[in-house]
């Protein structure tokens, strides 16, 4: 039997959740929080979508999303165009490409995997910036970042698993 | 067996083209970085649309942040009542010496204005806008304001809160416009020692604490020293506040700017009527004359 219209329509709005929701965790980094010193040091949320989403389901959230994140991250966070676009772009293609060997793997080592991915990328925009910008920037604040980021991994992929779970289950 | 053997050629095929994908997206972002590097107008058009495109969201969210944050610190000012009583009876006591010393000059250097014919600043318009954005990121220390060209906001203005300049506009769309901090690695500050009128540049390097740079002469500078805005450049007026020395230390000396990022909820943009920080238009090219009118 055909599925119907509706069907369709539904399975399409539930395709869209993972874009969907690393577009919102984007514009959650954006709020002006007000906490003293937490500017600077904001953990990279996005970062952990396209992580998330590479893994478990590479076909909702391919490579030329990941990009397309990017530029998004790029013109909110006012880094020149083209950076996170492909610091998000390079970890979903090393996230989709061992995506076999994380699946049935406990959460120790996604985290760990996580880790050494997220020290690759930020590493490489420290460097990409440093060089378009023409001296080395501040590590302090990147370290930092950094570790912000791997602090909230387990909090964000609970967020993402139950998200899955909730509209992606069977579709 | 036929079957199988298309179905692999096609599985490769798609392979193959996934790759070929995914490599010229990799070039597509090198060459926008070298693009966006050799400042292309084109470009910061459409940052500008895009981020105008996404100012009403960022805007809807910000504002729940910005009342959670307000209950928050009236708790804290409940806990600190006490102590925060004490210390501004201690300030009041110290401001008003400084009235009366204020009354006196403000006396004195009204008759040297009207002995001098002096002509007064003419008072600045300006424009206040919410912080609607703030990445929060390592690698650049900017904010998007929900006020743009349509309000009259243009590139290179003064970005000021309270009395204390904050930074400049660095981008500007029809709705919204980047605030670029004085603390950014982008950011160059003309300004002077208040005291002694040394004249220097502020060097943003994103860390909290700007540098000073080029500094005129050879002047002994000490930690508490106000740092204000210079005329130089033609970029802010002469004498906002910008903050005070807070360390000097092998000949690097860093700046405690007054604005504290985190408190930053409305800005006000202001327009001097000066040329700003930045050159904003490129200047025309040259206009082609043709030949037949060359004489």
């Amino acid at each position: 039997m055909k599925p119907s219209v509706w069907v369709k329509m539904d399975t399409w709005v539930r395709h869209l959740v993972p874009f969907g929701i690393t577009v919102f965790l984007l514009l959650l980094t954006a709020i002006p929080t007000h906490i003293p010193g937490f500017s600077g040091i904001a953990p990279m949320l996005p970062l952990m979508g396209v992580y998330y989403w590479a893994i478990y389901r590479p076909d909702l959230l391919p490579a030329w999303l990941a990009f397309v994140i990017g530029l998004l991250y790029d013109i909110v966070a006012g880094t020149p165009l083209g950076v996170n676009a492909l610091v998000l772009l390079l970890v979903q293609g090393t996230a989709a490409s061992q995506r076999k060997f994380f699946l049935g793997k406990s959460f120790a080592v996604t985290w760990w995997a996580f880790s050494l991915l997220t020290a690759g990328a930020i590493g490489m925009a420290w460097l990409l910036l440093s060089f378009i910008k023409g001296r080395p920037l501040d590590i302090a604040p990147v370290a930092f970042e950094y570790l912000m980021t791997l602090a909230l991994f387990p909090l964000l992929t609970w967020t993402l698993a139950r998200t899955q779970l909730a509209f992606l289950r069977d579709v | 067996m036929k079957q199988s053997g298309a179905a692999g050629r096609l599985a490769t095929l798609r392979l193959l083209v996934q790759r070929f994908a995914f490599l010229s997206l990799i070039v597509a972002s090198v060459a926008l970085m070298i693009l966006g590097k050799a400042d292309i107008v084109l470009i910061e058009r459409t940052r500008a649309l895009v981020a105008d495109a996404i100012a009403p969201i960022l805007d809807a969210m910000a504002r729940p942040a910005a009342t959670i944050a307000q209950v928050t610190e009236n708790f804290h000012e409940l806990a600190n009542l006490r102590t925060e009583n004490a210390r501004l009876k201690e300030e009041n006591a110290k401001l008003m010496h400084w009235q009366t010393v204020a009354r006196r000059l403000e006396a004195e250097n009204t008759v040297l204005h009207d002995q001098l014919n002096y002509i007064p600043d003419p008072d600045p318009a300006f424009v206040t806008a919410r912080v609607i954005g703030d990445m929060g990121s390592a690698f650049g220390q900017s904010m998007l304001l929900g006020a743009g060209a349509k309000d009259g906001v243009r590139k290179g203005q003064a970005v000021l809160t309270g009395e204390a300049l904050a930074g400049h506009v660095a981008e500007v769309g029809a709705r919204s416009s980047r605030l670029l901090l004085i603390t950014d690695i982008n950011a160059r500050t003309p300004v002077m020692l208040e005291a002694t009128r040394t004249r220097a540049i502020l060097t943003g390097d994103n860390s909290q604490r700007p540098r000073l740079n080029y500094i005129t002469g050879s002047p002994t500078i000490s930690v508490g020293d106000r740092v204000v805005t210079a005329a130089s450049g033609g970029a802010f007026p002469p004498g906002i506040p910008v903050g005070v020395v807070s360390s000097v230390t092998d000949g690097i000396i860093r700046v405690e700017p007054f604005v504290q990022r985190h408190r930053l909820e409305f800005v006000s943009i202001v327009d001097f009527g000066l040329g700003g920080i930045l050159p904003f238009e490129r200047p025309p090219p040259p206009e082609r004359r043709r030949r037949g009118k060359e004489e």
